[in-house]
Parts: C-alpha cells; sequence; structure tokens
C-alpha cells in the first residue's frame, strides 16, 4: 500500500477544500472498500479525509415529506429506522441482504453507492481492466464472467455494479445530495451512474471532488408493500447474481402502477422501464409479468457463461411482482 | 521532519489508553495485535471476508481488518480479551464453553463479539434479512435460528462449528430473556 496523510474534517467546505488541494486526495467513509481496494493497489489515495466525523449522520423527513438519509449514516442505522421500513420496506430489505453485521455497521451509505465493482479483473492487478487502466482491456470477455453483466454491457466492459442498496434506491427514484466548493448541487439516481460506452472508468455524474451530503427518497414513490430479493451463491454474506427490487399497485384486477428495478445485471442498477409500461393498465397477472420481463430481457446480451442470468431475472420479476399483488 | 503518512495516536482498548506510533497504513487488527498486544482479534482473510477480526467500537461489532487505527481514534474498543467481567464469563461466552461452540478455536474470538453486537442489535429492535416483516409496527421477531444464522453470517468458521454456535447464541438469548423477565 502507498504511504497516505489522514485528516478528519469538521465542516463540509473544510473536507471540500483538503481534498481540492491535495492531487490525489479521497473521502473515507467506512472505509470497507477503499482500504479493501489500497490493500490491493487499486487505489493509492496521497491523503484520505475522514467524512464520518462530519454532522451529515442521521434519517429526517424534510418538509415535503420526503426521508433524507445524510450520506454519512450508517448502512445499519438506515436499514433499521422506522421511517425507512415503513414507506421505504425495500431499501430496508436491500440493506440487510448486502454485506454482514460487521460492514453495515461502520459502511456508510455514500460509501456504498460509490462501491467500485467486485470483478475479480478489476482487483487484480496483473490482468487487463479497462476500468482500472483506461484502454488496457478487458479480461473478462474470455475470462472468468458468469457473474457479470448482461444489459447495458460494450465490448470496453462487462462488469457489474454491485450495490444492493442502489437497486431499491433506483426503485424510489431517489435523489444524490452533493455539495463542491461552487455550491450545492443534486442528482437523480436515474441519472447518477453513467453508461459505460468506452469510458468504464467512469463510473458516475459526481463532480470531481463533489461530497456526497444525503440520498434523498421523494414522499410520492414510498410502497409499504415493496420487496426487494436477492439470489446468490451462498444463503448469505455474498453479493447478487441477480437481485430485484420492486412495487406494485393493483386495482380491480389491473397494474395501476408499478416499478422494477434489477441489480447484478448491468454496470448500474438497472431500471426496467421496457417492463414496467409493458404492465401498467394490463390485468396484474403472472403470465403478464413474465411476459413484460421478457420484453425488458429482450435486449439482453449474454457472454458465454452468463447467459442463466437472463432466465433468472425473468424469473425473478414475475416471482416477485406475483407475490406482491398476491 | 514532519511526515503526515505516520504519528502517534492514542487507542481506548478494554477501558485501558494505549499510546502507540502508527504508519497510518496500520489497520486496527494490525494495532491491536501487534502494537497494543491483543492477540484476541484474528487475521482469516485482511479483506472483511471472514469476520475473524470482528471486535467491538463503541459498542458496535465491526471487522478490524477493513479500519485504520488512526480512524480508530476516539473511540471505544472492545476485544474478545475484555468481554468478560473480571473472571465472570459474558453469558454467551459460558454457552460457547458449555455447548462446544468451537472446535480449533480460530474463529472464536470473533464469533463471540460478532454474538454480543447480534444480541444487542436484536434487542434494539434491529430487523434481518430473514425477517419476514420489516415494518417497524410488527412484532419483535424472535430470535430463532433461521435469524442466528443470518445475523451471524458474517463470522466464517473452517471447522464448521456451526450446529453448536447457533445452539450457543440461542441459548445466550435465552438467558437474556430469562434475566428479563
Ligand atoms: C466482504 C464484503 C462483502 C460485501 N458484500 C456486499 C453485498 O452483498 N452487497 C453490497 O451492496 N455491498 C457489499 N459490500 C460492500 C459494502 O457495502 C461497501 O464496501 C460499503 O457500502 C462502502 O461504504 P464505506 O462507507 O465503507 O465506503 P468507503 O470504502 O469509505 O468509500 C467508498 C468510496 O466512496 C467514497 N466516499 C465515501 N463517502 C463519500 C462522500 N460522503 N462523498 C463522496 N465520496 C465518498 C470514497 O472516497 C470511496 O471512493 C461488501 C463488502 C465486503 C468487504
Ligand atoms: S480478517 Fe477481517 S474479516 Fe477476515
Ligand atoms: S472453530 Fe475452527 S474455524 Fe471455527
Amino acid at each position: 500500500m502507498k504511504e497516505f496523510a489522514y485528516s478528519r474534517a469538521n465542516g463540509v467546505r473544510e473536507a471540500l477544500v483538503m481534498v481540492a488541494e491535495q492531487e490525489n486526495g479521497r473521502f473515507l467513509g467506512g472505509g470497507t472498500n477503499l482500504v479493501d481496494l489500497m490493500k490491493r493497489g487499486v487505489e493509492a489515495p496521497d491523503l484520505l479525509v475522514d467524512v464520518r466525523s462530519l454532522p451529515l449522520a442521521g434519517v429526517r423527513e424534510d418538509d415535503d415529506g420526503d426521508v433524507v438519509i445524510g450520506a454519512t449514516t450508517t448502512n445499519s442505522d438506515a436499514a433499521a429506522h422506522p421511517e425507512v421500513r415503513r414507506r421505504y420496506p425495500a431499501l430496508s430489505q436491500a440493506v440487510l441482504a448486502g454485506a454482514s453485521g460487521q460492514l453495515r455497521n461502520v459502511a456508510t451509505v455514500a460509501g456504498n453507492l460509490l462501491q467500485r465493482t467486485r470483478c475479480a479483473f478489476f482487483a487484480d492487478l496483473s490482468t487487463a481492466c479497462n476500468k482500472r487502466v483506461p484502454g488496457s482491456g478487458c479480461a473478462a470477455l474470455a475470462g472468468v464472467h458468469h457473474n457479470h453483466a448482461i444489459l447495458g454491457t460494450s465490448p470496453s466492459c462487462v462488469a457489474t455494479n454491485p450495490s444492493d442498496m442502489a437497486v431499491s434506491l433506483m426503485l424510489f427514484d431517489a435523489v444524490v445530495h452533493y455539495e463542491t466548493l461552487d455550491g450545492e448541487g443534486e442528482i437523480p439516481l436515474s441519472r447518477f451512474y453513467r453508461p459505460v460506452g468506452d469510458t468504464p472508468h467512469v463510473e458516475t455524474a459526481l463532480p470531481a471532488g463533489a461530497l456526497i451530503t444525503s440520498v434523498r427518497l421523494p414522499r410520492a414513490t414510498a410502497g409499504e408493500r415493496s420487496r426487494y430479493r436477492k439470489v446468490r451463491e451462498r444463503a448469505s454474506y455474498a453479493f447478487a447474481t441477480v437481485s430485484v427490487a420492486a412495487d406494485l399497485e393493483v386495482r380491480a384486477g389491473r397494474v395501476h402502477e408499478v416499478r422494477i428495478a434489477l441489480g447484478g445485471v448491468a454496470s448500474h442498477p438497472w431500471r426496467a422501464r421496457i417492463a414496467e409500461e409493458e404492465l401498467r393498465g394490463g390485468p396484474a397477472v403472472p403470465e403478464r409479468f413474465r411476459a413484460a420481463a421478457e420484453a425488458e430481457l429482450a435486449a439482453a446480451r449474454a457472454l458465454p457463461h452468463n447467459g442463466y442470468k437472463v432466465t433468472l431475472a425473468r424469473n425473478l420479476i414475475q416471482s416477485v411482482l406475483t407475490e406482491i399483488a398476491g | 521532519m514532519t511526515d503526515a503518512t505516520r504519528g502517534a495516536i492514542s487507542l481506548q482498548v478494554n477501558g485501558a489508553e494505549h499510546r502507540i506510533d502508527v504508519d497510518n497504513r496500520r489497520t486496527l487488527l494490525d494495532a491491536l495485535r501487534e502494537d497494543t498486544g491483543h492477540t484476541g482479534p484474528k487475521k482469516g482473510c485482511d479483506f472483511g471476508q471472514c469476520g475473524a477480526c470482528t471486535i467491538l467500537v463503541d459498542g458496535r461489532r465491526v471487522v478490524s481488518c477493513l479500519t485504520l487505527a488512526v480512524a480508530a481514534q476516539g473511540s471505544e474498543i472492545t476485544t474478545v480479551e475484555g468481554l468478560a467481567e473480571k473472571d465472570e464469563l459474558r453469558p454467551v461466552q459460558e454457552a460457547f464453553v458449555r455447548l462446544d461452540g468451537l472446535q480449533c478455536g480460530f474463529c472464536t474470538p470473533g464469533q463471540l463479539c460478532s454474538a454480543v453486537g447480534v444480541l444487542a442489535e436484536h434487542a434494539a429492535g434491529w430487523p434481518s434479512a430473514v425477517t419476514a416483516d420489516v415494518s417497524p409496527d410488527c412484532p419483535h421477531p424472535p430470535l430463532d435460528a433461521d435469524e442466528v444464522r443470518e445475523r451471524m453470517s458474517g463470522n466464517l468458521c473452517r471447522c464448521g462449528a456451526y450446529p453448536s454456535i447457533v445452539r450457543a447464541v440461542l441459548d445466550a438469548a435465552d438467558e437474556r430473556a430469562e434475566v428479563a423477565r
């Protein structure tokens, strides 16, 4: 690991200045992803600015009735918060389905959003990876890729975003709030993660040096029946192969409102808007759920070893919607 | 010469203060094992994947291998060495001994710290990934074997002592419920 300086910030502006003044300064949340990648040599900052001392932790309701989760709130505290559990249960479930109790106790909400892919080639300096070293190639295309992406991929990169939390945030149309030295800004999660294209190393639309301050859950998207279901290679403490966050409102046997987001299938949490469109207004029956899932997955491009994800995603969408319609 | 990449820090471990000189790269796990002499926390993987290094920081269970020692300044750290009150084992420690919650014992310090955290988290009403309904209006779900397995899933045991680990945690939970009654 390369040597680095460490500082604690007491104010947002102070934190922004400290990172701006250093060529390769980074914010440190719980460190569960950054320290891991520093040990592997994938990340090599010169300065870590610890943001857990900032007054950004906690969950509150704003004047519009939106739920605002502070950036340094731990994953555990976000999942356990009564308002999150009541109005956005799929978010609680997604967070609880991720990592382990020990990791969730230190991992922050902002750190979770910005965690990097678990593609083995990204973490292995001896292999080609366009995300780690732009232009070096992608070893996953011809390598071990049974857990790689099937949607929105490019010849440059087929890695997935590993976050469970972000899938449910995508479901609820969450908004990321940040601050830079130029002032405050916000980005809807639907535009937060950038398409892969030929720049897989550019992952988000967050301005350079920006500090995430909170994540806001709009009141209008709350869904008491929303659910998150994750399939993985062991029962717990493993990343998703495919996961689904969904919410559905049925009126007189017809789909009144539906929202679906997928994890483990793309470089970012995947909102299944084609399936949603197919379903709106139609009968809320399993055959229709399946047909809508198939319409969404028509664009899937499987690699030699991850074709099973197409079937898995279809079945999961059908099963979770059927369960909510129950 | 001043060097921003290392310095003197103070760690509060099991109620005692330790002043040590560390490189900022030092993990809390290495600082405990090599600088303050707390070899209870074990290094299984060094990447957050096994739970052998689990300790309590300000009462919450965390993995010490992904925490930097400098970032732990100002926190109350409890390692397995600090779980017992003098010679009196905690109920969960006593249950591990009585019910054989271990074979080689390498994972045990982490399992014990994690179990203490699990009992506190459950008592605080936190749901888990196997809790059927996470709504805060739902009655507090009992800590059954499925809940214990899920909540303890961040602690691997290469000896496969899982069945007796689950029994020991359930036993300690029962005892706590007994005391509360
Ligand atoms: C063994 C293991 C298993 C895991 N399993 C899962 C899983 O199943 N599902 C899942 O979703 N996740 C899983 N994770 C990942 C875990 O959720 C993330 O590591 C964690 O959420 C990152 O949060 P952090 O606060 O520790 O981030 P850090 O490591 O501190 O930071 C991550 C990134 O975010 C940046 N950052 C942090 N805070 C801010 C801020 N306020 N503003 C701007 N930038 C910021 C940092 O600079 C860094 O680039 C696992 C991790 C491990 C080690
Ligand atoms: S040594 Fe820390 S989790 Fe394995
Ligand atoms: S008792 Fe040997 S690893 Fe758990």
